[in-house]
């Protein structure tokens, strides 16, 4: 069970999000693409390192933190681009 | 190192670009000022008026859009690009400070870093969700309610495809009706509130029958569309290990003359959009030390401000929900007054008082609405103990009474004592419950008489900068280490 789109678009946008491709409408969030192909385990949180993904969707919450081509990014406030390489931030998340 | 190059000068810097910001800054350059408007989203709105993004707007089909807010929205851009402000959209402001022009901020933007040098500061970055927490809460597949509303409106997507809605006040309704009108089911709506809490509302109801109409309008689709309604519920616990599997929902503590509407029971889902009102973003107001009062009615810790926005600070304003939750139609029309003050005030004569109906309706209208999200001490302290209340730094209620025991009265000082509120969300996400907790807990042992002045005494987080996390990299930029200047070694 995951989010479900509404409406028309097509998912012409891929990126990659660990490795594996994933395919979304132009104008979607990183955060958004993301939970509508099932991936909503997107961090472990630093201390008891339980699973963590968006929250807020509206940049406040900081859970959707992801490296965008190397960089941190909020995922909620990332627009997806075509080619881009997106991880998860440390290494048990994100499968 | 930043803004090196000189900033950029002008009368009116207006942080926020929702309906307060938007209008107090066209009116404020209607009357000759030089305005800039600021904000973080690509355009103006707010998370009320949010814009489509281009692509999912041309994707749409459904020609007759009906949605009230999005074409109240696109109204509210319309006239701001027939004005003469100047935006500055895709900038994330991370400092603001006193400078003898009046303020200086610094912002992270598209081309790197920016500054500005402005007479007159009008902060108008509305609100943020308070969520009360509960056990399993950080699992993923949990949103914050109003997290719903960029997704079904500006994304076009519906957060699950059995959604759980939960929590307090009117964007349950709005937000479950969407879900239903985006094609997916509403397992259940669970509201803090009871029918009667409804009925005590009503009579402001008729102040504002275009927004009365739109909620019968969600309710209406929710009744057609069979969604079962919890009163006087709230989740008390989410299940699933790495994603939501269920939600379990239980009575809320009424009080007396409590008679449960709801027996305990779990409902499967694979989205819960849970909230409990909004309260004013008061970071900047704090950051600058202007004057803030305990509003539970408005949503909480509010900054002290006159009728045209004033603060106890020369030169800074506050108008729409960041002066105390009202709502998006009261947020525009303070808006509008506040800029005009503003304008008035640089010339150095006295803004008109307009006495508004519309205004006033608005305000009552926003005031029945925030007075039912109005924080439940009950909620919060029925919080077990392993709940995490500060998610950044996973810092659970346990962990704060104990913060509490070892004399931890304040709220700096429980962040000193545990950490809570020290994460990157910089407790915007944890400060509310943090407080509420220490509230109670001096009720309880009658420092305070009542929540309220334990809420005064608890306080808030000092303001600090930066106001947002940005990259170090971003602000220091280009540079060489010759050009960095070394003082004199200080005299032994």
């Amino acid at each position: 069970m995951t989010a479900v789109r509404t409406g028309p678009g097509m998912l012409d946008v891929a990126f990659r999000w660990n490795g594996s491709e994933i395919r979304c409408r132009a104008g979607e969030t990183v955060a958004v693409a993301l939970l509508c192909a099932g991936r909503l385990d997107l961090r472990r949180s630093p201390r008891a390192g339980s699973p963590r993904g968006a929250f807020c969707m509206m940049g406040v919450c900081q859970e959707c933190l992801v490296r965008v081509d190397g960089v941190l990014r909020q995922a909620c406030l990332t627009p997806a681009e075509d080619g881009m390489c997106i991880e998860s931030v440390g290494s048990e998340a994100g499968t | 190192m930043t803004g090196e190059a000189s900033p950029l000068a002008v009368d009116v810097a207006v942080l926020g670009a929702g309906p307060a910001g938007t209008g107090a800054a066209i009116a404020a350059a209607a009357a000759g000022r030089s305005v800039l408007l600021i904000d973080e989203a690509p355009a103006a709105g707010g998370q009320i008026y949010r814009k489509l993004p281009d692509a999912l707007a041309l994707a749409r089909h459904d020609a007759g859009d009906t949605d009230p807010d999005r074409r109240a929205g696109d109204t509210l851009r319309r006239e701001l690009d027939e004005s003469r402000v100047r935006t500055a959209f895709g900038w994330r402001v991370w400092s603001v400070i006193r400078s003898e022009r009046g303020f200086r901020l610094d912002a992270i933007g598209p081309g790197g870093a920016h500054a500005v040098e402005a007479t007159v500061l009008l902060i108008a970055t509305g609100a943020i969700e308070r969520v009360v927490p509960f056990p399993g809460w950080t699992t993923p597949g949990v949103f914050g309610l109003a997290a719903a509303t960029p997704m079904l409106k500006s994304q076009r997507i519906s957060p699950g495809k059995r959604v759980v809605v939960a929590g307090a006040g009117p964007l349950l309704a709005a937000v479950a009706a969407g879900v239903v009108k985006a094609g997916a089911e509403v397992a259940a709506v669970v509201d803090v509130n009871g029918p009667a809490n409804w009925l005590a509302a009503a009579p402001a109801l008729g102040l504002r029958p275009r927004l009365a109409a739109q909620g019968a309008g969600w309710v209406l689709r929710l009744l057609r569309a069979r969604v079962p309604f919890h009163f006087r519920a709230t989740a008390v616990r989410a299940l699933g290990d790495r994603r939501l599997e269920a939600v379990e929902v239980a009575p809320v503590d009424g009080g007396a003359r409590s008679r449960p509407h709801t027996a305990a029971m779990t409902i499967d889902c694979d989205a819960l959009c849970i909230g409990h009102g909004l309260a004013p973003a008061t970071e900047l107001p704090r950051l600058l030390r202007a004057e803030c009062v305990f509003d539970r009615a408005r949503g909480g810790w509010r900054p002290d401000v006159d009728g045209f926005g004033r603060t106890s600070v020369a030169g800074l304003y506050v108008a729409g929900d960041g002066a105390g939750i009202l709502g998006g139609q009261a947020a525009l029309i303070a808006g509008r007054t506040v800029g005009a003050a503003i304008a008035a005030d640089l010339r150095g004569t006295v803004p008109v008082v307009r006495a508004s109906w519309t205004g006033w309706q608005a305000r009552r209208f926003g005031a029945a609405m925030t007075a039912l999200t109005a924080t439940r001490s009950a909620v919060a302290a029925a919080m077990p103990a392993e709940t995490i209340v500060c998610r950044c730094e996973d810092v659970t209620r346990g962990e704060i009474d104990a913060g509490y025991d070892a004399g931890a009265r304040e709220l700096n000082q429980l962040k000193h004592f545990t950490r809570c509120g020290m994460g990157p969300c910089q407790g915007r996400s944890c400060g509310e419950a943090a407080a509420e907790l220490l509230a109670l807990r001096l009720v309880a042992d009658g420092v305070v008489p009542d929540v309220d002045a334990g809420r005064r005494r608890a306080g808030q987080w000092t303001g600090r900068t930066p106001l947002r996390p940005v990259p170090l990299s971003a602000l220091v930029g280009e540079f060489s280490y010759d050009d960095i200047p070394v003082p004199e070694p200080a005299p032994l």
